[in-house]
């Protein structure tokens, strides 16, 4: 009787082993749902369900702050500067890059008596087109919604080759002022760098506005972050530009080739 | 005589426990399920839509109107999930005067339930981020950004499991490389690993670990460098990966006009999708699953 119970106990243990195993097997090996259909669209945010009350409303007093600073008009603009309008550069590369040296140089001179010879900013901030029409501060927040500021880097001749390099690489039409790159059209090769319409001197010290973000060695241009000379203008990018517009009534379209193929 | 007796008790309701487990895959009814996934990617602050006349997407976007649409489509479906790939914050005014405050309280008001990190959430730093997050009423999720030693620690996770009417969705997240992108000092001791590494880890703990039937992934990698072929995008991240079901991308602001399809590690369809940017656009994708067992193997039967 005693064994006959310890031989019962044994097989029930298993049972419960192999149970407990078994459910362990069951759930691991698929799981109970698979997909059988899939649906995908883009749906396009028009005005065609209307808008959400609750949300307009609570926009509201926000929107209304922002906009009594925003919408004063400071300039007009007679054709759309779009950056991407253009392999090697752009209407609005040029313009940004002519405000940064336009309203950076005298800065500049003022604080270390010296002398911006180039400018360079990048493709990627461009954050927004400015419209043909009126020029107001919003544009300003559109175009250069970042904080980013000015600083002035020294670089080598031989340095501002690297550069000239690293544009003639990206193939992006960064904004450039102050600077020509001749280049073979086949090669891509660069047969000669001018600064201020002069042969680049390998050992002279050029000084080059940028942004803090590419000074830093953002968009991996790190001529810019290993330089030691750098001098940091404390100008906001986007007030630079507010600044420039309020000083012109019409914004220039500038066309000047910067990269000159041959 | 007490052991035999529990002994007894226990295998009892383990017959009853296997019975069940039987029970729930051959005799129960079969059902299908529809979950539906809406996202968006990029919106950088855009809460106005854009003015009549723009030259590039005229009167299209804004907030309210998104919530309008959204709004329509959880009336029509009962298991809506609502995601964000990332760069919620910057390009418009209200996030510098406001800090992206106005930007995480909207999109509470809309019931987002994830998002992930773009490189632009680090705009006002990685502090500036930590501070905006009381005003968001869902989660970010980041994979490959270790967060250990940075404020972040603990709150951003890498993924998020939700349940929608008995269907397990995993969503993990994953960023762009930082260096090179965003200031060190903003985004301080935040640590990239590489996605794809990190998704292939994720992907297994998802499906196999946690029994996901969905994984989604949000991605701020980028849809395709085609001049980069190796660094990670969306494209290399479906290839080089298995058990994904969906890709939310962000950051290339790609329009795609419809979802892409591509084979992953094993040859089975992994479905990408990235909606432009600033909110012109709501990406919807519907998932039908079923328990019928003869639908399982088969291929999937993908309409965009």
């Amino acid at each position: 009787m005693l064994v006959n119970v310890k031989k019962n106990t044994i097989s029930f243990r298993f049972f419960v082993i192999l149970l407990t195993f078994n459910l362990i097997i069951s759930c691991k090996s698929t799981s109970s749902y698979q997909t059988t259909k899939i649906e995908g669209k883009k749906i396009g945010v028009t005005n065609e369900k209307g808008e959400n009350e609750a949300i307009t409303n609570y926009v509201k007093p926000y929107s209304d702050n922002i906009n009594k600073d925003l919408n004063s008009v400071l300039a007009y603009c007679p054709e759309t500067q779009d950056k991407s309008k253009g392999t090697w550069q752009s209407n609005i590369g040029n313009l940004l890059a002519e405000i940064t040296f336009e309203l950076g140089n005298p800065v500049f001179q003022k604080r270390e008596n010296k002398t911006i010879d180039a400018c360079l900013l990048n493709h990627g901030g461009i954050r927004a087109v400015i419209p043909k029409g009126d020029v107001t501060t919003r544009t300003a927040f559109e175009v250069m919604p970042f904080e980013n500021s000015l600083i002035i880097v020294g670089l080598t001749g031989k340095e501002i080759k690297t550069l000239a390099e690293y544009i003639i690489k990206e193939k992006k039409p960064h904004p450039l002022y102050g600077m020509k790159i001749y280049i073979d059209k086949n090669t891509l090769a660069i047969n000669k760098i001018e600064i201020n319409n002069q042969p680049l001197d390998e050992n002279r010290i050029y000084y080059v506005g940028t942004s803090d973000y590419l000074a830093n060695g953002g968009d991996n241009m790190t001529f810019f972050k290993e330089s030691k000379i750098k001098f940091d203008m404390e100008y906001k990018l986007r007030n630079m530009m507010i600044d420039y517009f309020k000083k012109v009534d019409t914004i220039p379209n500038i066309t000047t080739e910067k990269i000159i193929l041959e | 005589m007490k052991r035999r007796d529990f002994i007894q008790k226990t295998a009892a309701s383990s017959a009853l426990l296997g019975l069940s487990g039987v029970s729930l895959s051959s005799f129960s009814t079969l059902e299908t399920k529809k979950i539906t996934i809406l996202h968006t990617n990029d919106t950088h602050s855009h809460i106005d839509p854009f003015p009549i006349d723009h030259p590039k997407n005229p009167n299209m976007g804004g907030a309210a109107r998104r919530a309008a649409i959204i709004e329509s489509i959880r009336k029509e479906e009962k298991n809506v999930l609502l995601l964000d790939a990332g760069d919620i914050f910057q390009g418009t005014p209200y996030f510098n005067y406001y800090g992206g405050e106005l930007e995480f309280k909207l999109m509470s008001m809309m019931q987002y339930d994830v998002a992930t990190m773009g490189n632009h959430d680090f705009d006002n730093g990685i502090d500036g981020f930590y501070a905006q997050l009381p005003h968001a009423r869902f989660d970010f999720v980041s994979a490959n950004y270790d967060f250990k030693n940075t404020v972040l620690n603990e709150i951003v996770k890498p993924y998020k499991i939700i349940i929608k009417d008995g269907i397990n969705i995993g969503i993990f997240g994953l960023g762009v490389q930082l260096d090179g992108l965003v200031d060190k000092k903003l985004y301080k001791e935040t640590v990239y690993n590489n996605p794809i590494e990190v998704a292939q880890d994720m992907t297994r703990i998802l499906k196999e670990e946690k029994k996901c039937d969905l994984v989604i992934c949000l991605s701020h990698l980028g849809f395709k460098y085609k001049d980069e072929p190796e660094k990670p995008s969306d494209i290399l991240l479906a290839h080089k990966t298995k058990n994904i079901d969906l890709i939310i991308g962000g950051h290339t602001h790609t329009f795609l006009d419809k979802p892409v399809i591509e084979k992953n590690s094993e040859g089975k369809e992994v479905l990408i999708n990235q909606v432009g940017c600033f909110g012109v656009n709501l990406g919807r994708i519907d998932f039908y699953l079923s328990n019928d067992k003869l639908h399982h193997n088969q291929t999937k039967n993908i309409i965009v």
